[in-house]
């Protein structure tokens, strides 16, 4: 059996479609992460013994194994406590933990790295703590790790592939789908590889720009 | 919680963390292979040769492990290359492993001052020599750290070849909670696997880090 292409066209919306979800779940997930990524780093570090310890359990948890693991035990754990979501939903809560784990961890560092001055001095100007580190500790803390995140985004794109196992019609399953009706593997899954390669191109070049536009210039 | 299942099917992780074991260690090699010689090429002389590494890089890291090894597996039949699961696993992987190896390897050579090579060339060394016996030697106590975290990824990473069917610790814990319906125990089960796995390996490098620094 060797390659033919000429059976791709017809099922090029099928793949679009995939990669309009594959989309809207990295976005998604993204920004699960984001802020939960600020969450979990508060939490870790400003929170009391017994929200910090299942925290630092959680994450060391999450860092130790691997997403795909994950999912399945998001997915069919929710299941199992009478939680019925939608597949995408579970995948995007399953990615968006996983990444904000990671994402925590840049941010716990870089808030112990902001200058100790700088809350001290919020302080004096009356701010509560809660607010000093709102409007003062976390958004320098939050710029200065925008790179490494930005990174961890894009791998988050990749990663996103590893949904379709738990069945989210995106990219993946949509290659998966056309195989099914044509039996033409290489021909779908390289054409998903090279439609994930544009999406990376894409979100690198949307990444580095909004890098460019948060990061404080030095 | 089901300890009692837990007892029950444990022998089988077992089992199972030996293939993700072996999976890795085999991975491991390939992908060190495959980012020096990455790594060679995206430092040659030669344009061309400079150019088929930057691809590399980019392709496989641009692209989904998952879906390289869809290609490699399902699509290979196609263009005659047929594999079993195993080895699909192991050479999809790897070569992909390579490509974060090959920037981890060439980071830490262009790290090297400039000066050590200028040094050894005055010196009368060849081309070669100064890259084995001068600037290697430095670069290498460089890569530990780094390509310790490449293992760590990469041995998460062994995870997806339950995709592709390989008996290894995901695909026991995936086929455990289908049957029992008891995701949380199998998680548990392997995931502590898993973060054993994980540990030893993240000792294993400090060891050999603090090696090879010198003081």
């Amino acid at each position: 059996m060797g390659l033919d292409f000429s059976v791709v066209p017809k099922y090029f919306d099928i793949l679009l479609l995939g990669c309009a979800w594959t989309i809207g779940i990295t976005v998604a997930a993204a920004l699960l992460s984001f802020f939960g990524g600020i969450l979990f780093a508060v939490a870790a570090l400003y929170g009391p013994l017994i929200i910090r310890l299942p925290f630092r359990l959680i994450a060391w948890v999450f860092m130790g194994t691997p997403l795909l693991l994950q999912l399945f035990l998001i997915y069919f754990g929710l299941v199992q406590i009478g939680i019925d979501l939608p597949a995408f939903v579970a995948g995007i809560i399953g990615l968006g933990l996983h990444f904000a784990v990671y994402n925590s961890e840049l941010i716990q560092t870089a808030i112990l790295s902001v200058d100790k001055g700088q809350m001290e001095a919020a302080r004096t100007v009356g701010l509560s703590r809660g607010q000093a580190l709102r409007k003062v500790v976390i958004p320098q803390a939050v710029r200065a790790v925008i790179p490494p995140i930005g990174n961890n985004m894009i791998a988050l794109l990749k990663d996103s592939a590893l949904v379709s196992v738990i069945g989210v019609s995106e990219l993946t399953l949509s290659a998966q789908r056309a195989i099914g009706a044509t039996y033409r593997p290489f021909e779908f899954y390289l054409m998903a590889a090279a439609f994930y390669y544009v999406i990376n191109l894409g979100m690198e070049w949307v990444v580095r720009k909004i890098e460019r536009r948060i990061s404080i210039s030095r | 919680m089901d300890i009692d299942l837990m007892l029950r099917v444990y022998p089988f992780f077992i089992e199972a963390a030996w293939v993700t074991i072996l999976l890795s260690v085999l991975t491991a090699i390939l992908g060190l292979i495959c980012g020096a010689l990455g790594a060679a090429a995206r430092l040659s002389r030669f344009v061309l040769v400079r150019f088929l590494g930057a691809a590399y890089v980019s392709l496989f890291r641009g692209t989904p492990a998952l879906i390289q090894l869809f290609i490699l597996y399902f699509g290979g039949p196609q263009i005659g290359i047929q594999l079993d699961a195993f080895e699909a696993g192991v050479i999809g992987l790897g070569i992909n492993a390579g490509a974060y190896m090959t920037e981890t390897i060439r980071g830490a050579i262009i790290s090297i001052d400039k000066g050590q090579r200028e040094a050894a060339r005055t010196l009368g060394l060849s081309q070669w020599q100064t890259m084995y016996k001068v600037i290697l030697p430095q670069a290498a106590r460089l890569m530990v750290r780094p390509l310790g975290v490449n293992l760590n990824m990469l041995i998460k990473a062994t995870a997806l070849v339950a995709a592709i069917s390989v008996i290894e610790l995901t695909y026991t814990a995936q086929r455990y909670i289908g049957s029992t319906y008891k995701p949380f125990e199998m998680f548990l089960l392997a995931g502590i696997l898993y973060m054993i796995i994980i540990y030893v390996t993240g000792r294993g490098v400090a060891w050999l880090d603090r090696k090879v620094q010198i003081n």
